[in-house]
Parts: C-alpha cells; structure tokens; sequence
C-alpha cells in the first residue's frame, strides 16, 4: 500500500462527503490557509461534493503571492548591483514588480538563478568562478521554510564561506489569521490549517483562533481524505460548540512541532517589528530577520544604502484593478476578479496570485472547477 | 511553496544525507533537521531538499480506520 494513494481512495472520499452533507446543520465558511490546501480542493473537486454545506474561503498561505511589490522591487534592484548573482526559488521568478520581474530581468542578461534546494547555493559557492561574486539569497517562505534557510546559514558560518548573504523574508502564519478575525466583517466558523507549517511549528500556533476568537483550527495533510476528514472535524466541533486545536495530520504532525528546526529558526532569526504583506499592509510581527550578530549575512544591512535609495526613488505601484489583496483575505473568490480569465491569465498574469502555483487564481483557472 | 513530498529512504550516506526514491526518481537529501535518524525503509516528508519529519506509519493507518463507524449506517441509508 502506497502512503499516497490510501488517502484518495474512492470509498473513503465517498463516506466523508456523506458524513459531511448529513452532519453540516447550516452552511459553514472555512478558510483554508495553505496555497496547497487550495489546490488539491479545486483539483479533486472538493469543494463541488460538499458546495450545498461548506464555503471554502481561500487565504493568505501563499508566501509568493503575500509578497509585497516593494520586496521584488529591492530583490531586481540587488541583482542589479556589480558582482551579485541572485538566486531564487522558482515561484517567485515570474511575479511582477513596479516595471519588471526577476524572470525578465535575467532575460536581459543579470545573473539571476533559480534553485531547488538552499543546498544548490552550496554549488553555486563551490564554482570557482564566483569566487569574487556577491551571492544572495531571496529567501522566501512561511514556517516551514525557514528552517532550511537557517540550515544553510548555519552551513555558511560552519564552512567560513564570506561571500553568501540572505535577503530575508520569511514570514508567519498566525499574525494574518489574526488581523481576518481582527475585521468585523469576518465570516469565517473554522479554519483548515496548514499542515506543513504545522510539521516544525506543532500545534500550538493556533491557540489564539481558539481561545480569543473561538473559531474552530484543524491541522490537515494535502490528500482528499485529509482535507475532508479535517473538515468533517471543523463540523462536529461546531455542532459541540467547542472549538478547539485538532490534528487530522497525525502521521506527519506531532504536537510540540520539529524542536531541532524551530531552536535552528530562533538561533538565527529574530521577529520583525512589522512587516508588508501585500492585500493587508504591515502587519505587526509577521516577519523573520537575521538577528543583529549574523547581520554581515544580512542583505539588508550590506545593501543598506542601495534599498534605501530604491525606496526614495521608485514609486511602487500595483495594478488597480488587480484583487489580489481581497482574495488572500477570503473577501473574494478568483471569480470575482473583473482581470480574472480575461486580462489576466497564466501566460499573462496580472497578480501574484495567479503567478504563483499555489495562488488561488492560478487554482481556479487550471481545474475550472467553481 | 509548502509542497513536501513523501519519498523513501534507499540508502544511507555518511554526513546527515540520504538518498531518497520520490515517485521514482533518486535523490540526496539532507537530514540535519530530523530530530531521529533515519532508516532505510523509511518514509521522510522532504521539502527544498532538507527532511522535515518521519512519517508515522502507525498513524497514517489508523487515521485511515476513522469516521468508519458509520459504515452501517450509509448501508442502511
């Protein structure tokens, strides 16, 4: 028995969704988190077996489409600078800044490469043709993955390597949720919530939906039986009237979290003050830094007057008609977008949220499924 | 971005890294984030090419016999 294919089967999908159907007492509004959570509903069509009874609202778990544009400004103005190679994850190559994207930036000859793995930088260093380059990391991420940019600092240090540095914006989960519940015009009864990020975290993120917004948090894997089975989770316990911090992610979830991920994480990084988040503005605390004794790695200190001459000088702008910011905040569904499927499109996205694999636009317009 | 694939370990190399087989195709992982050791047999849950967490598969069993007990009942309905 493959681990994969046991959480799709047929016959269990089926007893779910009946369970479901029959114990829902009204329609109720779940948010899921996670990017990846959005698109196994849409590609299973999960959403289509449960529609008469659950709401799926989509949220803000997408770290290329919460991406400020003033952050991809700073990423293309460094890989601009003399003798620096960028290097980036793959999702974040084709997000639009205020006049380009790192994708067509490397196009016009910048040395920009994307990576796999923090480990390719490791390569990347060993070539020794770069020996004199700047080589930085555009390091982006929720929970789970900032610990293996932590890995890769720690590798840097341990190897004496001088010449890699971090553009860092890793950021958290809990802060975004928080400012939802924080709206008065949330509907939202429970959340789905992000099992990977759960993996290092443990469950003890969301004590805060439970205990001071009472709304239901169900930890969930990424399979059909995973999400339905956290679902069915969020109605009983709204039937109960007791919300409270479930995992239906056992297998891979483990209450206290990765301990030796999360003291890497906190043994380099420190919370921000605050940090943009696109479709929210700043949120207070919801970003990671280097602390200030690894600061020579930090990008933002060794570029400093670079960034800063870029914020004084560019005006950063968003596509007006873009609603990327109401979607991430569960306001709007893809569908209600005036751009979706018309301007914007994979070929010719608008939005990060239609850029990113994992943004809710992109889901909508690959399964057609709403 | 939070993708973790499941894959399982085929070979134990020295200096926490392992080769992991993922859905056919071979790969070296590192290992220096797992709180155990890993062993050959085992499934890790790999993301950007680190091992985040063992799979329970003690877990992953029992969490597929739950919500069963109303198997009779949609027979019935």
């Amino acid at each position: 028995m493959s681990i994969y294919s046991s959480f799709k089967q047929k016959n269990d999908i089926e007893r779910l969704v009946f369970l479901i159907n029959s114990e829902a007492k009204e329609t109720i509004n779940i948010m899921e988190i996670c990017g990846g959570h959005t698109h196994s509903i849409m590609k299973y069509g999960l959403n289509a077996l449960i529609k008469d009874k659950i709401n799926f609202l989509h949220g803000p778990g997408c770290p290329v489409c919460v991406m400020p544009i003033k952050r991809i400004d700073a990423a293309i103005c460094i890989a601009g600078l003399p003798d620096v190679i960028l290097v980036a994850y793959g999702d974040i190559m084709r997000v639009p800044g205020t006049n380009s994207s790192l994708i067509k930036e490397r196009a016009k000859g910048k040395d920009i490469r994307m990576i796999y793995s923090p480990l390719d930088i490791i390569k990347i260093v060993g070539d020794k043709s770069n020996k004199n380059k700047k080589i930085v990391f555009f390091a982006i991420g929720f929970e789970t993955t900032t610990p293996m940019t932590a890995a890769l600092l720690e590798e840097v240090i341990t190897k004496k390597i001088e010449n890699v540095f971090f553009y860092i914006n890793h950021v958290l989960v809990p802060p975004p949720i928080n400012a939802i519940l924080d709206s008065n015009d949330s509907l939202i009864d429970g959340f789905i919530c992000p099992g990977h990020v759960s993996v290092i975290t443990g469950s003890g993120i969301y004590s805060d939906i439970v205990q001071k917004y009472k709304k239901s948090a169900v930890i969930s894997g990424f399979e059909p039986y995973d999400i339905l089975s956290g679902t069915l989770l969020i109605v009983r316990q709204i039937n109960d009237n007791n919300p409270s911090v479930e995992i239906a992610y056992k297998r891979a979830v483990k209450e206290e979290g990765n301990k030796k991920a999360q003291d890497l994480v906190n043994k380099y990084f420190r919370v921000r003050d605050e940090f943009e988040w696109r479709g929210f503005g700043n949120i207070a605390k919801s970003g990671l830094r280097l602390r200030d004794e690894f600061k020579y790695f930090d990008a933002e200190y060794v570029f400093a007057d670079e960034l800063k001459a870029l914020e004084l000088n560019e005006d950063f702008k968003e596509n007006t008609g873009c609603k990327c910011g109401e979607i991430l905040r569960g306001k709007l569904k893809p569908v209600d977008c005036p751009l979706f499927g018309k301007v914007c499109i994979p070929e010719n996205p608008v939005g990060a949220c239609m850029v990113s694999s994992e943004g809710a636009c992109s889901a909508y317009y690959k399964y057609r499924n709403f | 971005m939070c993708l973790a694939i499941p894959s399982k370990v085929i070979e134990i190399k020295g200096d926490s890294t392992v080769v992991v087989d993922t859905m056919g195709s071979k790969r070296l992982i590192s290992t220096m984030l797992l709180e155990e050791r890993a062993n050959v047999g085992e499934y890790l849950l790999i993301h950007v090419g680190y091992a985040m967490q063992k799979i329970d598969e003690k877990e992953a069993i029992e969490s597929l016999g739950l919500f069963k007990e109303i198997e009779n009942k949609m027979n019935m309905g």
